[in-house]
């Protein structure tokens, strides 16, 4: 039993609970993911460890109620107790000072790249941070990253705050500055998390200026532990699991069509719920 | 004549999740063990893995004292109700039974069921712990030879903690095994006879990433034993195995069994079948497959290159199986599964096969005929064709030799290559039986023990 001891809404239907997990928080690091179980009946769902405090032994989680899992956990509240937590899961992030680098948050996947950000930043990275949403009300942790990054950027699809538009719309501003300037450098590496369609943006734009892309990726998962095979992605024309060999792979190598089919797997079931 | 089990109506037991079997009545019990010799060098001991005394747990149960006769088989066999149920008897104990030569060998599986089912009324066991040494170990894997190694070493009098990464203990026999074979109301009580002994059963804790090896010796462990299990599923690497609706067993199960989607939506993880499944592969677990599948409503086929004598599943599970309306689709190799522009499976491209001469299985290898292409008419493919050990522990633990097959590499002590780690079961062998990892498990407890007697010999 894994105790709630403290929850925020961030935005409609984006949660962020604080819960009780020593040895997770004493041993996660930026880019991993726990396995929760809300109670006995309920589905195994991976969510990435969004924040850590080993001193306090909690870790953080931040999900949007998506489906009937999500909402289940997002009933829950200060006092409350998840049943299960396994992990902390997945292969940590690449962190080391690569120069500068591009970290992109799509929606709840801001909440996934803020750890990296940080840890990315402690490392002695230049750190630009680009975050998105379809509109203000759902841009969530501005204030946290405005304050680790170097430079900032929002986007909205309704421009209701920030600019008008897609994440890759600022990230080709970028690019282009730097076609144009003789003394600015492209980034050394881009980091994205986000809906499908923006990681597979991000990797698409990315690729054609050769900018090395990380993803983490979020297949469907039931142990988490390499044994049932249902997170398995295409990199590189092999297949991986997503809970074991990542759940970061190279963008540029992802297939990223196949994802959006295999997400869709269970999506009539959930929806009777 | 050899006594057969009861079992449920096949009309009624292909409709529910249900054990098959019902296991012996009182008389049909009785009248098994009155056939049985009672052999002075009984040749069925040397067929079981763990040893159990046989002829003399029948001879109690031929005097009607099942308590007793559970008590003499625990004396071996920690998990005799699940042994009694799931174990290939034919190729052990009963497949070594002199009565073979009458082709009526003693029906020694439902006899062990039979003793475990009736005797388990009285608190057998728990006054067979010694008395505790205060020495820690660790068992790594809940599954038969976790299970069976943490009973061992706490009737030796160790300090046993159990570390399950799942959520439930049991490994196979709770994710695998389905209920209508292995229901789990059995599993939750041969676990609480081994938490009677005084092992500590710890879910959700996955040695590797929420622990260290280095961290459990640390934490005042003195020596681990690793029963990882056979985890990691095989696919054909044929094309289209990534589409919808095509599973490794070990998920199709996992989600019926652990997670219960055969009772969705009350249990909230599901399952997206189809109307017509193909199983590809001819184990117990792909027969396990088959039949889940079948009780969740379809139309199912065992896809299998070679023929009914040749596959490795239990006679008793084929038998089964056919009876419930499984089609046994033969000497069929599949080469491509077929989709829809949605992403999900339309059908099964296949071969037909022929037998040539053995391969190094000694098996008749498969030969493929030519032109003899068809598609199998499936919306949902199952990939049993077996597991490979799981690698996780190893990755994450660079000092573990491992095997190029992927079993992790042992001593003739089952000591790996760190001092104080052990393993056995699937993840030394590949993948077996539940006995054969449960002999293993036995062998470890008693490697244990000579090991730390040896330390604590050398320290003094």
């Amino acid at each position: 039993m894994f105790k709630i001891i403290e929850k925020t809404n961030l935005a409609p239907q984006i949660k962020k609970i604080v819960v009780e997990a020593g040895e997770i928080a004493r041993k996660a690091r930026p880019g991993q993911f726990v396995v929760i179980v809300s109670k006995e009946s309920s589905e195994r769902i991976p969510l990435t460890i969004a924040d850590l405090n080993p001193q306090e032994g909690t870790i953080t989680l931040i999900f949007q109620e998506i489906g009937f899992s999500t909402r289940e956990l997002g009933l829950l509240g200060p006092g409350d107790s998840i049943q299960h937590i396994l992990g902390p899961l997945g292969q940590p992030t690449d962190i080391e000072n690569f120069g500068t680098v591009i970290c992109v948050g799509g929606g709840v996947g801001i909440a996934e790249i803020y750890p990296v950000v940080k840890a990315m930043k402690k490392a002695g990275n230049r750190v630009l941070g680009i975050i998105g949403a379809r509109k203000e009300s759902l841009i969530i942790l501005k204030e946290e990253l405005r304050e680790l990054c170097d430079e900032f950027f929002i986007t909205t699809d309704d421009g209701s705050l920030g600019k008008k538009g897609l994440v890759t719309d600022i990230l080709q501003d970028l690019f282009t500055s730097v076609e144009k300037s003789t003394h600015t450098l492209y980034p050394n590496r881009v980091y994205a998390v986000g809906p499908v369609v923006m990681m597979q943006a991000v990797s698409n734009l990315t690729k054609m200026y050769n900018i090395k892309t990380i993803v983490s990726l979020n297949p469907i998962m039931v142990d988490a532990t390499g044994m049932c095979g249902s997170c398995r992605v295409s990199v590189g024309g092999k297949v991986v699991f997503g809970c074991v060999d990542g759940p970061e792979f190279d963008g540029h190598q992802v297939d990223f069509e196949e994802l959006k089919k295999r997400l869709n797997s269970f999506k009539e079931k959930e929806d009777s719920l | 004549m050899r006594n057969k089990a009861k079992q449920q109506d096949i009309g009624e037991r292909i409709k529910n999740f249900s054990e098959v079997s019902c296991g012996y009545s009182n008389d049909q019990a009785r009248l098994e063990t009155e056939r049985c010799l009672l052999c002075k060098e009984p040749l069925c001991v040397k067929g079981c893995p763990v040893g159990i005394d046989i002829p003399s747990f029948i001879r109690l149960l031929r005097e009607n004292k099942p308590e007793e006769a559970l008590r003499k088989i625990k004396e071996k066999n920690n998990l005799p109700a699940v042994c009694g149920r799931v174990c290939p008897q034919e190729d052990q104990c009963e497949g070594r039974c002199i009565l073979n030569k009458k082709n009526i060998p003693i029906n020694i599986g439902a006899l062990e069921r039979y003793a475990s089912d009736y005797g388990k009324q009285s608190a057998v066991g728990s006054q067979q712990s010694a008395k505790k040494n205060n020495l820690k170990i660790a068992v790594v894997g809940s599954g038969p030879a976790g299970l069976t190694a943490a009973a061992d070493l706490a009737k030796m009098g160790f300090l046993v903690t159990l570390f399950e990464s799942l959520h439930s203990a049991g490994g196979v026999l709770s994710y695998g095994i389905p209920e209508f074979r292995l229901p789990k109301k059995i599993v939750a009580e041969e676990l609480g006879y081994i938490q009677g002994l005084g092992v500590e059963i710890k879910t959700d804790i996955l040695i590797g990433k929420t622990f260290s090896l280095n961290e459990l010796f640390e934490k005042g462990y003195r020596a681990v034993f690793l029963g990882l299990g056979a985890g990691l599923p095989q696919f054909l690497g044929i094309p289209g195995e990534n589409l919808d609706r095509v599973y490794s067993a070990n998920e199709f199960l996992t989600r019926i069994n652990l997670m219960k989607a055969y009772k969705f939506p009350e249990y909230k993880t599901p399952i997206n079948i189809g109307k017509k499944i193909a199983v590809i592969g001819a184990g117990n677990v792909a027969f396990d497959s088959a039949r889940c599948a079948l009780r969740l409503g379809c139309e199912v086929s065992i896809v299998y290159r070679r023929t009914e004598t040749e596959m490795p599943a239990r006679i008793e599970e084929i038998e089964n199986a056919q009876e419930e309306g499984v089609h046994l689709q033969l000497l069929t190799q599949p080469l491509r599964i077929l989709g829809d522009d949605k992403g999900f499976v339309r059908g099964l491209e296949c071969q037909k096969m022929k037998l040539g001469e053995p391969d190094a299985s000694g098996r008749k290898r498969p030969l493929p005929l030519k032109d003899s292409d068809f598609v199998l008419d499936v919306d949902t493919v199952i990939v049993a064709i077996g597991q490979t050990p799981n690698p996780l522990l190893g990755k994450a633990e660079s000092r573990i030799k491992v095997n190029p097959q992927g079993t992790i590499f042992v001593d003739e002590n089952l000591m790996t290559s760190i001092p104080g780690v052990f393993a056995g079961g699937d993840i030394v062998t590949g993948a077996d039986t539940v006995i054969a990892a449960m002999g293993a498990g036995k062998k470890a407890a008693l490697a244990i023990d000579n090991y730390l007697k040896n330390q604590v010999k050398s320290a003094s």
